[in-house]
């Protein structure tokens, strides 16, 4: 593979979403939020700095697990698509480059962007909380970064999976605003429900959840500000109990695949199948 | 320097290409013709490297399904369609350089060859069509590649632009780069190609001149005769008596001909002593209203 050809790619596509309007729109959105949620969560008077912090990551996990899922997704597919849907790519791929310069280029390039809107909604809550002097947990603070980062290129490689598979925008869109929904929403309604139909034993609900790269999140990040996960009820509680100090490597490692897996399987999928059609072909 | 071996593709049921095989030497312009949905973009792309394939295809002895990449290095390409990201000007030929591993700095250059220097900040949707293809041409050129590939490439071209491109194209080959393009317009083969492959349903049904194709086509032509003054009138009473179509026009005469009928009217005019001072052909169809032929 030659790099130089990812990065020129890579570069090409961070300018691109720069002149997104929906991008732009999601990153000063996420900006604000995180914003409001450092100022509304510090307690009145001069007392438990401590916990103000515990309460900021708490808000800033719930827009997260809201928002960045929802614009990683939708970026990842409508990316990809819409370049094949205009014919840009074809004549891209007809350039002596490989589809994996083009597909890790654009990848790197929407990771880039996404990334970098997730530090600036971040670094400002941040920010606002060093001003407060809250300044304890600080390490705990860029865990939560990281983690916020890793479900972002997760979904972005899932929302690339979409594309690969799907031959129009409005259907890679389509798919990624269901994929989204089914992981916010449907999953965990789903999960609550067969848990209680069917009497499920409480290792194999942990292990359902831990197949939603969103729950994983969600348990690695309250892991990291409470050091436990009683707050998510008995399936939590056993969970923190039979794997203890190994419960954060192995979210984190879970979080790592739902990143590789899905990516690996887009560029297999992109690499091998005809991705122009045979309707933009044949003339 | 093109060598195609019994190339197929296929769309899950529909067969695009059916055994198709070639050769195309170095310096040749060829053209692949046919109707819509004959194969021609699916041979253009195959070429590239851009769709799977069965059979064997090699551009200079590179073998195009093992090493697409070194095989399109070699390839410059006009698409039918143009689409290019929303950058300017200039951003699409910088982008286009660095991935062909050409010094940005010539990118003015190829600007100025193609007359769109004074357009380099624009972005490249404000572009007209002939503008469009102006650009695609100057990128498929950024690497001096020995081949060109040009699927269509008037085909959203009015007739002025046509006529640019057509001759730019013609120089390039006669500067020795290898032409292969895709058309159902005779008037391009016949200004363009020194050999054609006829495309069908997906196979190669037979490779033609275009004198040959124009035959086959039953296409008529325009041959414009210039005779001295006083024998016009004998020459046109002549080609009345042998049943040609035909139109005085101030000093020249334009016989409607079949093609490979050139030389019977000028053998016409040999045996009755009349004297042929010059003579041209068009390929256009329309009844010329002047007496210049562009």
């Amino acid at each position: 593979m030659d790099f130089a050809n990812v990065w020129t790619i890579a570069q090409k596509e961070v300018r691109d979403a720069l002149r997104n309007r929906w991008f732009v729109l999601f990153t000063i959105a996420f900006a604000v939020l995180a914003l409001a949620l450092s100022l509304l969560s510090q307690p009145s008077g001069t007392q438990l700095r401590l916990a103000s912090y515990g309460r900021t990551a708490a808000g800033l996990i719930n827009l997260v697990l809201l928002f960045v899922p929802l614009i990683a997704l939708t970026l990842g597919a409508s990316g990809l698509a819409s370049d094949r849907e205009t014919g840009a790519l074809a004549y891209l791929l007809a350039q002596p480059v490989n589809h994996s310069e083009v597909l890790f280029g654009k990848y790197i390039g929407m990771a880039t962007a996404l990334l970098s809107s997730l530090a600036l909604g971040f670094g400002i809550a941040g920010i606002a909380l060093i001003q407060q002097g809250t300044t304890a947990n600080a390490l705990g603070y860029l865990v939560t970064v990281g983690l916020a980062c890793l479900l972002a290129l997760s979904m972005l490689s899932v929302g690339f999976l979409i594309a690969v598979l799907v031959h129009k925008t409005s259907t890679a869109l389509t798919s990624s605003l269901f994929a989204w929904l089914f992981l916010v929403f449907i999953g965990d309604l789903g999960i609550m429900g067969a848990a209680i139909i069917t009497q499920m034993p409480i290792a194999t609900i942990f292990w359902i959840a831990t197949l939603n790269p969103l729950q994983m999140f969600k348990m690695a990040a309250i892991l990291n500000i409470q050091a436990n996960l009683e707050v998510l009820g008995p399936a939590g509680l056993y969970a923190t109990e039979t794997y203890g100090t190994a419960l954060m490597p192995m979210l984190l490692l879970g979080l790592l695949l739902w990143v590789i897996v899905p990516l690996a399987l887009a560029q297999f999928t992109f690499s091998t199948r005809s991705f122009i059609t045979a309707k933009r072909s044949l003339a | 320097m093109i060598i195609a071996k019994e190339i197929t593709k296929r769309y899950g049921k529909m067969l695009a290409l059916d055994t198709v095989s070639f050769t195309i030497n170095a310096g040749e312009s060829i053209a692949l013709w046919g109707a819509n949905g004959a194969g021609k973009t699916t041979a253009i792309r195959c070429l590239l490297g851009i769709h799977g394939f069965e059979g064997t295809l090699t551009v200079s002895g590179i073998n195009v399904r093992k090493h697409g990449k070194a095989a399109r290095a070699l390839i410059g390409y006009v698409p039918q369609e143009l689409s290019f990201f929303e950058m300017s000007v200039a951003e699409t030929l910088v982008f286009y350089a660095r991935l062909k591993k050409v010094d940005t700095q010539t990118i003015d250059s190829a600007l100025k060859t193609v007359d769109l220097f004074d357009h380099r900040t624009k972005s490249v949707n404000a572009l007209s069509g002939g503008m469009k293809q102006r650009l695609a041409l100057a990128i498929a050129l950024l690497a001096d590649p020995p081949i060109l590939l040009l699927d269509e490439p008037t085909a959203s071209l009015d007739t002025a632009a046509q006529r640019d491109f057509i001759r730019m194209i013609r120089n390039l080959n006669a500067e020795g780069k290898t032409i292969v393009f895709s058309s159902h317009h005779f008037e391009e083969v016949a200004a363009l190609a020194n050999g054609v492959l006829l495309l069908n349903d997906g196979k190669l049904v037979n490779t033609f001149t275009p004198q040959d194709l124009a035959a086959e086509l039953g296409l008529r032509q325009w041959l414009r005769v210039m005779v001295g003054t006083e024998d016009k009138s004998e020459a046109c009473r002549v080609l009345e008596n042998e049943g040609y179509h035909f139109v005085p026009n101030g000093k020249a005469i334009y016989v409607n001909i079949g093609a490979r009928q050139k030389m019977d009217v000028l053998r016409l005019f040999s045996d009755v002593q009349i004297s042929v001072t010059d003579f041209d052909v068009t390929d256009s169809h329309a009844v010329p209203e002047n007496g210049g032929l562009s």
